[in-house]
C-alpha cells in the first residue's frame, strides 16, 4: 500500500506598491511579512536540515541555495502551522502539511486571507497601498511559483516518478490552469491561454526553479527522515483561486502518485515531446489538439486524462476508503465530461474558464481587441487578494462559482492548524509558547527555555505530531520547559 | 450555445424578442446576468488600466 500522501502548497504572491513604480520588491515583501497582524512567531528558519541543491537523481551540489540572507531576515511560523516569509522578491505563504487534498485546498485558501491581512497592515505602515496578487505571471516574461508538495516513499525509484508523472503533469493543465491573456517567453502568439505557467517550461527534468524550468523538478529535500521519504516538489501548477479546482488539482495528483507507488498506472503514456506539449496544451482552448505519443499515434490531453481517471477510479474503489476520494473522483468525472462536451459550463469551477467568460464579455460589450490593456488589467485583478477588488471574489459572492468551503472554515484555518499531521504540533507551539520558540524548520522546532543550550525537537515523521498524539501533552504543559521535560521523560 | 456564442448573438436578441421560445428566454436571463456582472465589475476596475499593467513587473520569482 502506498505511503499516505501528506501534501501541501507554497505560493509566491505578486506585489505592487501603488504610486511607487520604482519600489524595491524585496523590501516591500519584507514589510508585508513583518506587518502580518495574526498569531505568529518570528523565527530563525534553520537551514541545517534544508538542502535544496540535493538532486533526487543522486548527484547533488550541497552548497546550492544554502545561503539565503533575505530568508534569514524575515521568517515566521503561523499558528496554523504555515510559514510566512520572503522568498527572493515575493512574499510567500507555505501552507502546513495536510492530511488530504480537501484540507490542503483549505489551507491554501487560508493563505489568501493571511496575505490580505498582511497587505492591509503593510499599507498602513507604508502610507501607500501595497497590493498582492495570487497569480504566476506579470505578462512580461516573469513568472513566480505556486508549488505543490507530496510525500513519497524513498523506496519509489525516482526514475519511475519521472517516467509516470511527466505526461500526467503536462495534460492535467486542462483543469489546473488559471488562464492568462497573451503569451510569454517567445511562445507563439495567442489571445488567451489555459495556464499562467506553461510558457515558462523549457526542460523535461531538472533541479532549477527560476530559469529553464523543468516539468519534473528533482529537488531532493524530504523535510522528513531521508531514509524513508521523498518529497515531490511540483512546480508546474498555477495558483488557483477556485476552491474546487484546487481540490481537483491536488487530489488528482496525490492519487496519481499513490497509484504510481502501488504500480497501478499500467502505461506511462509517454509523450514524444513533453516540453512542446506543455505550451501546446495551454494554447489549445478547443481542447482538441492531438499530442504525439512516443510509441506512435496521438491523443489529446483530455483523452489522456480520461485514461488516468479510468485507472484511478478503479484504484480508489479497490484501495481507498476515505470518502474524500469519492468526492474527488466525482469532481474529476464532471470536469472531464464537461471539458469534452460544454467547457463553458465549468465557469463555476475552473479559473481559466471563469476568467475567459469575463474577458469575452468585455470583448463583446466594449468591442475590445485582445491586446487592450483593460483585458490585461482584468486578468491581474481576477487574482487580487483584496476581496473588494478580486474579480474571483465577485464571481464567488454572486454564486457564479461553487464554493467548497465557508468563510468560517477558512477563518478557522487561518488561526488553527490541521489536526492530523505534525503541523498541529508546530501550530500549537506558536499559540502556546510564542516567547520560547526561536527557530523552526519543517522538521524541527528550537526552543529557548533559559538554559545554557537551545533545545531542538526533531519532527522527522510528517504524520506524527497530530492532535491525537500530542493534544493532551500540549493541553497539560505549563510552559515550554514543562513541554520539553514531558517529551524527554 | 456557449457564452461566446451568446455574446455574439447579443446584437440579434432584441430583434427576435417578439417571438421568443422558452429556451431563448433562458438564454436572455443568462446574458443579463453577465451584463450585470460586467456592470458590477466596472465599479471596482482599476482606473488607469494602462498604467496599472505597465507598472505590474515581478522579477525574481521561482
Amino acid at each position: 500500500m502506498a505511503l499516505h500522501k501528506v501534501l501541501g502548497t507554497e505560493t509566491e504572491y505578486g506585489i505592487v506598491v501603488r504610486g511607487d513604480p520604482a519600489f524595491n520588491p524585496a523590501v516591500a515583501s519584507s514589510l508585508v511579512v513583518n506587518s502580518y497582524p495574526g498569531e505568529r512567531v518570528k523565527v530563525q528558519w534553520s537551514y541545517e536540515e534544508e538542502s535544496p541543491g540535493r538532486d533526487a537523481r543522486g548527484f547533488g551540489h550541497d552548497t546550492y541555495g544554502l545561503i539565503d540572507p533575505e530568508g534569514a531576515v524575515v521568517n515566521s511560523v503561523l499558528s496554523n502551522g504555515a510559514r510566512l516569509y520572503v522568498d527572493h522578491a515575493h512574499p510567500e505563504y507555505s501552507g502546513p502539511e495536510t492530511y488530504d487534498p480537501r484540507e490542503a485546498a483549505l489551507y491554501d485558501k487560508a493563505g489568501e486571507v493571511v496575505m490580505h491581512r498582511a497587505s492591509v497592515a503593510a499599507s498602513g505602515a507604508a502610507g501607500r497601498q501595497v497590493s498582492l496578487y495570487k497569480n504566476n505571471s506579470d505578462g512580461k516574461g516573469n513568472s513566480y511559483g505556486a508549488h505543490e508538495n507530496y510525500l513519497l516513499s524513498r523506496e519509489t525509484p525516482f526514475g519511475e516518478v519521472i517516467r509516470y508523472a511527466m505526461t500526467f503533469m503536462v495534460t492535467r493543465q486542462i483543469f489546473t490552469g488559471a488562464g492568462k491573456v497573451g503569451r510569454e517567453n517567445d511562445r507563439p502568439d495567442i489571445d488567451f491561454q489555459v495556464t499562467q505557467r506553461a510558457d515558462f517550461f523549457e526542460e523535461e527534468v531538472g533541479l532549477e526553479t527560476t530559469l529553464k524550468r523543468p516539468i519534473i523538478n528533482t529537488r531532493d529535500e524530504p523535510h522528513g527522515d531521508p531514509a524513508l521519504y521523498r518529497r515531490l516538489h511540483v512546480i508546474i501548477g498555477d495558483a488557483n483561486l477556485s476552491e474546487y479546482q484546487n481540490f481537483l488539482k491536488l487530489g488528482s495528483t496525490a492519487l496519481m502518485l499513490a497509484a504510481l507507488e502501488d504500480g497501478a498506472i499500467p502505461d506511462s503514456l509517454d509523450l514524444a515531446d513533453p516540453v512542446e506539449a506543455c505550451w501546446q496544451v495551454s494554447h489549445d482552448l478547443n481542447l482538441g489538439r492531438p499530442l504525439e505519443l512516443d510509441g506512435g499515434g496521438t491523443a489529446t490531453a483530455l483523452e489522456i486524462q480520461g485514461r488516468y481517471l479510468e485507472w484511478l477510479s478503479k484504484y480508489v474503489e479497490k484501495e481507498l476508503d476515505d470518502p474524500v476520494w469519492d468526492q474527488l473522483i466525482a469532481e474529476w468525472e464532471r470536469t472531464l465530461s464537461l471539458l469534452g462536451s460544454d467547457p463553458d459550463r465549468l465557469a463555476d469551477t475552473l479559473d481559466w474558464v471563469a476568467k475567459r467568460r469575463l474577458l469575452e464579455g468585455y470583448v463583446a460589450r466594449d468591442g475590445l481587441k485582445w491586446n487592450n490593456s483593460k483585458l490585461r488589467a482584468l486578468d491581474l485583478q481576477y487574482h487580487d487578494v483584496d476581496p473588494e477588488k478580486s474579480l474571483y471574489r465577485r464571481l464567488a459572492s454572486r454564486g457564479s462559482m461553487r464554493r467548497l468551503f465557508t468563510d468560517e472554515e477558512i477563518a478557522a484555518a487561518v488561526s488553527s492548524p490541521p489536526m492530523r499531521t505534525r503541523a498541529y504540533f508546530r501550530g500549537r507551539c506558536v499559540s502556546d509558547f510564542p516567547g520560547s520558540l526561536v527557530a523552526a524548520n519543517w522538521d524541527s522546532l528550537v526552543f529557548d527555555i533559559g538554559e545554557s543550550h537551545l533545545k531542538r525537537i526533531p519532527m522527522m515523521e510528517p504524520l506524527r505530531g497530530g492532535a491525537e498524539l500530542v493534544g493532551d501533552l500540549l493541553d497539560s504543559a505549563e510552559d515550554a520547559a514543562d513541554l520539553l521535560r514531558r517529551l524527554e521523560g | 450555445m456557449s457564452d461566446r456564442e451568446r455574446g455574439r448573438a447579443e446584437s440579434n436578441r432584441h430583434e427576435d424578442a417578439e417571438e421568443q421560445s422558452p429556451e431563448t428566454v433562458e438564454i436572455d436571463t443568462d446574458l443579463d446576468a453577465l451584463d450585470d456582472l460586467l456592470d458590477e465589475i466596472d465599479e471596482v476596475l482599476e482606473e488607469n488600466a494602462e498604467e496599472f499593467v505597465k507598472n505590474y513587473v515581478q522579477k525574481g520569482g521561482q
